[in-house]
This record gives structure tokens, sequence and C-alpha cells, in this order.
């Protein structure tokens, strides 16, 4: 019998894991859990003020228009909720969103820091360079 | 139809996209797209930009739950992350040099034969390997909560996984869509990683890919609040649902839903290919 083949016959050739990540599992996905509900609420509020205003009026995304500029960066969402838009209240919740994995990321740093997990530090800082570095070049404003 | 309609109608069809999207570990954006530009008559860039919004929401409602839960791996999330962030840039790069079209084919093609593949399930030899050196090196293997009772597993082919992770950023980069699909596939065919743990994982991971093409996204004017509204709060509660499913269910029954939709997305690939949708 090939060496391979006996040792797959073997029931578990390691010990079943202390479960280490517990504690980080659950900071993080209080942290998501946070941010989802936070964006959702806000889309929610925006959502509200959109419909009162315009539920009788035509949808249509048959042609595309591009955004006004208000709802494409973060100065000008800041600045349409301040008017007190609905879209601009929707659009700041989808920034809320769009933060919530970014803030993952960056509190995944700080557990696997407490861990004492250099490596997984390191490969953290790595996610965390790009996405910022794409965000950055995005032109949204950051 | 009126706003009123079209919110309503575009949350129920999203609802369901959140629902099969955390249950695969492939995101809303699969069924989503083509729906919205085919019923609904939404321009591709307007439902690119709300798949997006759909990705980050499926990623982050059902993360919340699979993390807590012990399913989703997040080291081999993280690490596998870096190739994917890094081929996502490249990507992102290349699109405007290479003729997506044709690779939109080639990709179709790979994703029909994968939902035949994915839907072998795994002999009893396959689950019980010996741990792998570098995977145990960059502490990779783990256990999640079975139907019955906890199970271990030692992660298999890490550079050739890393590879897939590498392709399925630049296909996000280059196409938009369908990288949730070669991140569960390299790790369940390449990595030998149990199937709920390769969902949920790539559920964990979708979110920060997508996350990093959406300000460009944002900025280019393709996000609609009008749209994304419903979108974004249809999906979170299906996959809401979705996540509470995936925890009791049988992985067979799993493999096949994952392979339906996959065959969907193949399909889809092939047609925008063909006919030069992308």
């Amino acid at each position: 019998m090939p060496a391979a083949q006996a040792l797959a016959r073997q029931p578990h050739p390691f010990k079943p894991q202390p479960w280490r990540d517990r504690r980080l599992e659950i900071i993080l996905g209080n942290l998501l859990r946070t941010g989802v509900l936070l964006s959702a609420a806000v889309v929610l509020a925006g959502a509200c003020v959109y419909l009162y205003r315009h539920a009788h009026e035509r949808a249509d995304y048959r042609v595309f228009l591009g955004e006004p500029s208000e709802f494409r960066t973060i100065p000008g969402v800041i600045r349409s909720v301040m008017n007190g838009r609905g879209r601009g209240l929707i659009q700041l919740g989808l920034l809320f969103l769009i933060a919530t994995p970014i803030a993952r990321v960056a509190f995944s740093i700080v557990g696997f820091a407490i861990e004492r997990d250099r490596m997984y530090v390191a490969f953290t800082l790595i996610v965390l360079a790009i996405l910022l570095y794409s965000l950055l070049g995005s032109g949204i404003g950051l | 139809m009126t706003i009123l309609e079209f919110t309503g109608v575009v949350a129920i069809v999203s609802f369901v996209a959140g629902l099969l999207g955390s249950l695969t570990g492939l995101g809303g954006g699969v069924v989503l797209v083509p729906l919205l530009t085919i019923f609904f008559h939404v321009d591709i860039r307007y439902a690119i930009g709300a798949s997006l919004v759909s990705v980050i929401a499926t990623s982050s409602g059902a993360a919340a739950a699979y993390v807590k839960e012990g399913f989703s791996n997040i080291r081999i999330g993280t690490f596998l992350e870096i190739a994917t962030t890094f081929g996502a840039l490249l990507g992102a790069f290349l699109a405007t040099r290479i003729p997506t079209s044709a690779l939109a084919v080639i990709f179709g093609a790979m994703l029909l034969y994968s939902a035949f593949l994915s839907r072998k399930p795994r002999t009893e030899a396959q689950r019980n390997l010996p741990p792998d050196p570098l995977a145990t090196r960059l502490r990779l293997n783990g256990s999640f909560p079975d139907l019955e009772s906890p199970r271990s597993y030692n992660v298999q082919r890490v550079p050739a996984g890393f590879s897939l992770m590498f392709g399925a950023g630049a296909l996000s980069g280059l196409l938009g869509i369908g990288s949730g699909a070669v991140k569960v596939l390299a790790m369940d065919q390449a990595m030998r990683v149990p199937f709920k743990v390769s969902t949920t994982t790539s559920n964990f991971m979708i979110g920060v890919t997508a996350a990093a093409s959406a300000g460009v996204y944002l900025s280019r004017g393709y996000v609609d609040p009008g749209l994304a509204m419903p979108v974004m709060l249809g999906v979170l509660g299906g996959s809401l649902l979705g996540s509470r499913i995936l925890v009791k269910a049988e992985t067979r029954s799993l493999r096949l839903v994952f392979s339906l939709v996959i065959l969907v997305l193949g399909l889809q690939m092939l047609y925008n290919g063909f006919w030069g949708k992308i």
C-alpha cells in the first residue's frame, strides 16, 4: 500500500486544535453586525424621505446619465445630507456599508497583535495597504 | 413603473439574490446583474454599481454570523486576501488592455466545467488528509461545527490556491463579477477545504474585494441611491436568512445550489462574451 494511502486511512493524524481565534471571531462578528445595521438604518431613513417625496414618479434606469457630483464623493454626500436630501442619506448609508469590511480588516490587525501573531499582523497590514491605496486613487475625496 | 413599485419589486428580487449569495459564497451580484438588466431594463453600469453594493451587504451581513459561529476561517481569508487584492489591482490595470469578451468566454466555459466538478462530494479518504507543512506553518488548518460535532480539517496545496485567488482578484477587476465563484472553487477543489468553510470564507472575503473597487464605481457615478437602496435592504434581509439556513443545511444540498448558480453564471458569461456585452 502506498504511504500516502496508508496515512489517509488513519482516523485523524492530528489533534483537533483549540479554538484559538474564538475571541477575535466574536469581536469581528460584532463589528460586522454593527456596521451593517448602522448602514441599513441610515439607508432606511433616507428611503423614507426619498419615497415620501418621489414615490409616484416614474422609475427609469434605461439610460446611464451618471450620478450628480453630490452623490459621487464623500464631501458631496455630506453636503447633500446637510441639505436634507433623502438620497444623500441613502448614499451616506452606503458609504458606511463600504467602510464596514475595511474596518473589519483594520480591527483584525489589532486582534492578531493581541494574539502576538506577527505573521498575520503583517498579512493584514498588506491587505489594508492595498485597500487604502485603491480607495485613495478612486477619486471619492478621501 | 412608479418609483414605489420599482422599489418594492427590486427589494424582493434582491432578497432572493442575498439568500442565494450567502448560501453559495458568491455574493448577490450573480443573480442581480442579469435580472436588473434584462427584466428591469437597467443600464449595465447602474446594475454593476448596485451589484457591488449587494456583494458588500451579503458579505458583511452573513459573515457576522458565519464568523461568530466558527465557519469562516479568518486566517485562510486573510492570507488569501493578499492574493485577491493584488490580483484586483492588476485586473483593473489590464482592463483597458486586453479583450474582456474573449476572457468572459473562457471564464464561462471554465465555470460550466466547475459546475459539474463541484457536485461531487468528497470521499472519506479525501477528508482525512495529513497536514501539509506549508499550511501548518501558515496556521491555516482549523475546525468548524459540522452537523453532528466539530470537524477538523487540513488545508492542502496552498500555492495552487493562492495562485487561483490571484486570478480571482484579477477577474473581479477585469469583469466586475464572478470572483466569488473562483474563490469557492479554489478553496474547495484545490485546497480541499470543507465546502461550508469554503463558501463562508469566500463570503467573508468578497466584501473586502468589492469595497476595494466600490470607491472607483462610486466616483464614476455608477451607484444610484434610488436603485441601490432596495437592493441593499433586500439583499441584507436575504443574507441574514441565508446565514441561518446554511448552519443547519446538508453539504450535499449546498453543493447542488452552488453548482446550479455557477452554471447560470457560466452561461451568462458565455452570452456576454459572445455578444460583446462585457
